[in-house]
């Protein structure tokens, strides 16, 4: 199991704060919008550089959204600042119509994803973000593991062209990737290669499963593990290159197990090469309140529940 | 391309026997709301904004319009057809398989014209002020139109929209409601009372102005000074008075035309009240 360590913790939204500096300071074009959540969205340093070029929408986020497409018109790209649960299911019809099918470069970026919101309970701790815009035709969904995933990825979707969904959230945490990465969209990435189990992980659960594969390695199973960061357009290759070796999948994600990544990949794997799959995922509840260990402990989203995962889906590998 | 009024009911003329032949064409679409905001559309199109047919989506020194009420594609369709945005032919392919006149319009089928899709009430708002902060940001003077159902105004958004830009003098935006009191099930009145409109939107920080949708000389004059009250720290909202059906005497004074295609017997009588005066597609 290859070494990783950290010495800092950090939370993924102020990833996105400082992607979104950097962003606005490559391209004039970049322009961003908040729904009254500046300080959650870490969008501060953003607003003192480049005032003119901030919208505060005050509490309206369907009217954000609208706005965000028109912007996009006169050749602006837009990103959007609230937290998850209103940056997708509160306003999916504005996404749809305005965004999604008018073919708009907006960058729907949403903060406060999953259970790790904590104390505010489900009202706000969105679990079916993923699904709902994963299924949107031409949306991109990315969902990076740390602060410095996070900050390459707002960076790298700003010189794309065409609707994102970036997804980030709001604890600290072990900040394990390179400072200077370059995020390639769609592009699966190897954390560690293994030979017995694919471990396909997102979000929070990338580091969850590092650890898990430093602990099925003491029990002698060599877990492979790969950062599916971009769960749509899914980097179907690296999945399937994977299985091929390993002959069965845990997925993990701090999503509803309906509708998130391992849904993309149970459904790739149904056509492309059926194989025996273990989900890490919420089982189709909403959340409640309490710290994210607590809350990643009780919903079985941390690296105790991957090894059970893992130790359960070899046992149902095919034997030839 | 300035026409006067006359020539603006020629065309207007031309439009409304556009419409009724692509919803008889396709025995489906909406006629009435379509026929009532005909000489609104004529006006901004052949008169009131700068644009140019071969389109570019920034619009950039150009006047934008921007259709809400998405489900008066037919006139929206016709007078983009007859400005040159695409051949007057593609009309008979309304709401047909493969064609880019969708039912609502949609950017979706690349049809020129068109920059946003709608359909689904109580976006146009949104996106037009996103348009018009963008060419504030790009230092393009040019205005953003909208035209609203009065239906539309019961959607959440629009009130969202309507808070917004007074509070940051978006005052490069011309938006229009058609006032014809009606809906699909039956009256707003009866429906979902709209109230006081006027003061309404002028609490709002509109500032806001009344037209006869249906009156060329007044859709004219009221749009005309509008655009000299632009530029002055308010968003402009004109209640534009029409009738729906107006042209067609069988479809006026009731909301039964919405959304209902005429049958053969209809059309001919319809046509037969509307002169052609720029030669059918």
């Amino acid at each position: 199991m290859k070494k990783y360590t950290y010495t800092e913790k950090k939370d993924t939204r102020s990833g996105f704060g400082a992607g979104l500096l950097e962003a606005g300071k490559r391209n004039d074009k970049v322009v961003a919008l908040c729904a009254d959540l500046i300080g959650s969205l870490k969008m501060a340093d953003f607003i003192k550089e480049f005032p003119e070029r901030f919208i505060q929408t005050g509490i309206a986020e369907a009217n954000m959204m609208g706005m965000a497409a028109g912007l996009t018109i006169g050749g602006k790209i837009p990103f959007t600042g609230t937290f998850a649960n209103f940056s997708t299911g509160r306003v999916y019809d504005q996404i749809r119509q305005s965004i999604a099918y008018s073919d708009k470069n907006v960058k729907i970026c949403a903060s406060h994803a999953g259970l790790t919101l904590g104390e505010d309970g489900a009202t706000h701790q969105i679990l079916e973000d993923i699904g709902l815009m994963k299924m949107l035709p031409g949306m991109t969904v990315i969902n990076p593991c740390d602060y410095n995933q996070t900050k390459a990825a707002t960076i790298a979707i700003a010189e794309y062209e065409g609707p994102v969904y970036l997804r980030f959230g709001r604890p600290v945490v072990p900040i394990f990737t390179d400072a200077d990465q370059k995020f390639e969209i769609g592009k699966a990435w190897m954390v560690n290669e293994g030979a017995d189990v694919s471990i396909f992980a997102t979000g929070h659960l990338v580091w969850e499963a590092i650890k898990a594969g430093e602990a099925l390695a003491e029990m002698g199973i060599d877990a492979e593990i790969i950062n599916i960061h971009t769960i749509k357009p899914l980097d179907a290759a690296a999945v399937l290159k994977s299985v091929a070796k390993t002959g069965c999948v845990v997925t993990a994600e701090e999503h509803n197990r309906l509708g998130g990544l391992g849904d993309s990949i149970a459904q790739l794997l149904a056509v492309n090469n059926p194989t025996p799959q273990e989900y890490v995922a919420v089982n189709d509840s909403f959340g409640e309140s309490g710290t994210p260990e607590q809350l990643m402990e009780k919903y079985g989203l941390d690296a105790k529940h991957i090894v059970e995962a893992v130790q359960r889906v070899i046992k149902r590998k095919k034997t030839i | 391309m300035n026409k006067n009024v006359d020539e603006l009911k020629q065309v207007a003329s031309q439009v409304r026997r556009d419409i009724v032949r692509m919803v008889h064409g396709c025995q489906s679409g909406h006629p009435g709301g379509s026929l009532g905001c005909t000489d609104f559309l004529v006006a901004l199109y052949f008169n009131i904004m700068k644009h140019d047919p071969d389109f570019k989506m920034d619009g950039i020194g150009e006047d934008l319009f921007f259709l809400s009420n998405g489900h008066i594609s037919p006139v929206f369709y016709s007078v983009l057809a007859h400005s040159g945005y695409f051949d007057k032919a593609e009309m008979a392919t309304f709401r047909k398989l493969n064609s880019r006149l969708q039912g609502h319009p949609t950017t979706h089928e690349h049809l020129p014209g068109v920059r946003i899709a709608s359909g689904s009430l109580g976006q146009g708002l949104s996106v037009a002020i996103g348009a018009a902060l963008a060419k504030k940001l790009n230092g393009d003077e040019r205005l953003v139109f909208t035209l609203h159902g009065d239906g539309e105004l019961q959607e959440g958004q629009i009130w969202e929209a309507a808070m917004f830009a007074p509070h940051n003098k978006v005052d490069n935006l011309i938006s229009t409601v058609d006032v014809n009191g009606q809906q699909i099930d039956g009256p707003t009145a009866k429906i979902l009372s709209l109230g006081d409109l006027h003061a309404k939107w002028t609490a709002f920080g509109w500032d806001v102005m009344t037209m006869n949708g249906n009156d060329m000389a007044d859709v004219v004059k009221t749009l005309t000074e509008a655009k000299g009250r632009t530029g002055q720290g308010k968003p402009i909202m004109i209640l534009m008075h029409t009738e729906m059906g107006a042209g067609v005497d069988f479809m006026m004074g009731s909301h039964k035309w919405h959304g209902v295609a005429p049958n053969d017997e209809q059309l001919a009588a319809a046509l037969g009240q509307l002169e052609e005066t720029l030669g059918d597609y």
